[in-house]
């Protein structure tokens, strides 16, 4: 039951995330890459103001799989950092915790280029 | 292809032309459920023994491979043609504008091609991302002196 209710709260806090988005999209015309930008500064700016770990407590993968989540990580990265290092922490503690999903995007685009060809569109 | 040909064919893949209901409720379903795949992940991985600080860089790691996989399968920009923000939103979707131009400009050349057009979306996230990651440990670091 407990299970249940977790992946209920996954699914419907993911999908807002993305209904504020699609409405941000239909009605604003913003484009995806400013979504995309907006989406992480926002998880920054939400975790600083100690708003965003209760949502990710609360509804887990539903508020770290959505953009704003990689700002989530960057701040709470940055935080840990600063705590462990000092001053030094403030430049190493963002990219040090995104390194792996940064990686991982940049070094799998190459070999997904070099094994795939373009699409028609 | 130039930079803006390639911008528009991002943008329209992840805005489809349809009434807003219908949009957001495919949002909603097909991001919640990307979500539960990425939560699903997670406690799999916990159940093998790993460390709460490893499942949280691999499970967007592993988000990020599917999405890497099924845009070079053609099978992801067909999702979200009719999921818009709901592929666009999820970790899927930063993973697809690193991946997508890595493939259409392949051709243009490995650096000024391939190697400089994957971070026309992700560059300006990782910028925007880090400055504002800066800014808050400096103020963080600040407050912590008194």
């Amino acid at each position: 039951m407990d299970t249940l209710i977790t992946y209920l709260s996954v699914f419907a806090v993911g999908g807002v995330f993305c209904v504020f988005a699609q409405i941000l999209i239909d009605k604003t015309k913003m484009t995806p890459a400013r979504i995309l930008v907006g989406y992480v500064v926002a998880g920054v700016f939400l975790t600083a103001v100690k708003v965003y770990e209760p949502i990710v407590k609360f509804a887990k993968a539903g508020a770290t799989v959505p953009l704003t989540g990689f700002g989530y990580s960057l701040a709470r990265g940055v935080e840990k950092a600063v705590d462990e290092k000092g001053l030094i922490g403030v430049l190493t503690g963002g990219l040090t915790a995104t390194a792996a999903g940064i990686t991982a995007a940049i070094v799998l685009a190459f070999l997904t280029a070099i094994f795939f060809k373009s699409k028609p569109k | 292809m130039n930079m803006n040909e390639n911008y528009k064919q991002f943008a329209e893949r992840h805005a489809p032309k349809s009434p807003i209901v219908k949009d957001c409720l495919m949002a909603f379903w097909v991001g919640g459920l990307i979500c539960v795949i990425g939560q699903a992940f997670s406690d799999f991985y916990k159940s093998r023994g790993a460390s709460e600080e490893t499942v949280k860089m691999l499970v967007p790691v592993t988000l990020i491979f599917l999405a890497a996989l099924f845009t070079g399968l053609g099978v992801f920009d067909r999702i979200a043609k009719h999921a818009g923000a709901g592929t666009l939103v999820p970790i899927t979707g930063f993973a697809n504008s690193v991946v997508a131009p890595a493939i259409d400009n392949k051709a243009e050349g490995w650096v000024l091609g391939l190697g400089a057009k994957i971070f026309i979306i992700a560059g300006p996230v990782i910028l925007y991302g880090t400055l504002a990651s800066v800014i808050y440990g400096l103020i963080y670091y600040i407050v912590g002196l008194f």
